[in-house]
């Protein structure tokens, strides 16, 4: 009655282990809650961002370099744009930190993964931060055309 | 002429279970064999009955077919927990699991509970299994004199914990959780579902060591809530929302 088959698509039992170190702290516990509160920020950011840019005045078709020109010249839009960009790169590189932590297997895996998540996190916190505070809405001998009306008044 | 009763053999007599033939398809490890370190898929038919569970067709393979098949039972009647195994795919006690509720129209699939290393064919090492429920400190942790009588404790605050009471110890939730077969250094549901019995009972006092224990890169925030220890427990022991009152019990803690 016994039949043994073939056995090439079976893998090879696993290997015994043991915890390894206790990790005790309040890091993971923190994070849990940050991702919760900064989702619910992030969503009146996120939207209250679409809806001004999208949906009032003449909506999407107004958005050029004059648009985006005069938003960044009022300290408000400043610290929305600067608190969306921060919080979606803190609320996302924690997302994939845990993913990888989940699905990495070694721990050599694991560390060179996070290394380049926390490499782009730094790129482009860096460079997006730099960005808001440092536009220059008159860029000189630019086209009138293409400015905010600010510029030439 | 006389009446001659026709064919008496195939009549089922009345009130008789019908009998049927079914197929397992069982992993198989030893590394002692001729395979060494591979595992290889056996296939066993026998008869069995529509009473029987999956547990009395391993048994029938083992004492009539292949006496070398190796599994773990004890009490056979889903007391115990020694016989979790995935059935099908899913973790389940053999003893519990009607061979007709698994289709024995199909060969059914039965391979050792994942996530723990196989010593052999279903029989898997519980040992890093049992260090974690070890780590959380099963037993009652108190303060001050022993009393003289039993400690009393109202009925309200019995029904808090008592769903967590029923756990056997089988496996079937931590081998069946997805963050546990990364790396195997999870604590698992089942460590998390017997430290919250003993957080939430009036009579202990070392919920806080249990908190801090499980409050682990590795304790209860790799909980992703995707239930499949809820599903596989055959205690039916809520265990995801078990969880989740652990973690809220940290955070009101914590702040």
């Amino acid at each position: 009655m016994a039949t043994t088959q073939s056995t090439a698509a079976v893998a090879a039992p696993r290997s015994p282990y043991g915890r390894r170190k206790t990790t005790r702290g309040n890091y993971e516990l923190y994070s849990w809650v940050f991702m919760r509160a900064s989702g619910v920020v992030l969503v009146v950011l996120v939207f209250g961002h679409l809806f001004v840019n999208l949906m009032v005045g003449e909506g999407v078709s107004a958005i050029d370099f004059a648009f985006v020109g005069g938003k960044w010249s009022s300290p408000f839009w400043q610290v929305w744009d600067l608190l969306m960009l921060w919080l979606a790169m803190f609320h996302g590189t924690n997302g994939v930190r845990t993913i990888i932590n989940d699905y990495a297997q070694r721990d050599s895996t694991r560390g060179v993964l996070k290394g380049l998540l926390y490499l782009a996190f730094a790129i482009v916190v860096v460079l997006g931060t730099l960005v808001i505070f440092t536009f220059d809405p008159c860029p000189a001998n630019a086209d009138p055309e293409l400015l905010a009306s600010f510029c030439t008044a | 002429m006389t009446a001659v009763l026709e064919n008496p053999a195939s009549e089922p007599a009345v009130g008789a279970v019908p009998s049927f033939e079914v197929t397992l398809r069982i992993r198989r490890y030893n590394p002692e064999s001729v395979h060494g370190d591979e595992a290889t898929w056996d296939e066993f038919t026998v008869t069995a009955h529509g009473t029987d569970r999956v547990l009395d067709a391993l048994h029938k393979i083992k004492w009539e077919l292949d006496g070398s098949l190796t599994f773990r039972r004890s009490c056979a009647h889903g007391v115990c927990g020694s016989d979790a195994m995935r059935i099908n795919g899913r973790n389940r006690l053999a003893c519990k699991t009607l061979l007709k509720d698994v289709n024995p129209d199909k060969p059914i699939i039965v391979e050792p509970i994942k996530g723990l290393p196989v010593v052999k064919d279903l029989v898997v090492d519980m040992e890093p299994f049992f260090a974690s429920y070890r780590e959380i400190m099963p037993f009652l942790v108190t303060t001050g004199n022993e009393p003289s009588r039993e400690r009393i404790q109202s009925a309200e605050d019995r029904a808090r914990f008592d769903d967590t009471t029923k756990c056997i110890l089988c496996a079937a939730c931590t081998s069946s959780c997805p963050v546990f077969w990364t790396d195997g250094q999870y604590f698992g549901p089942a460590a998390i579902v017997n430290a919250h019995r003993f957080i939430f009972d009036s009579r202990d006092e070392g919920a806080a060591q249990r908190l801090e224990i499980l409050n682990d890169k590795e304790g209860v925030w790799r909980c992703r809530t995707t239930f499949n220890c809820t599903e596989a427990c055959p205690r039916g022991i809520e265990v995801t929302k078990a969880i989740q009152e652990v973690k809220r019990a940290m955070i009101t803690r914590a702040f």
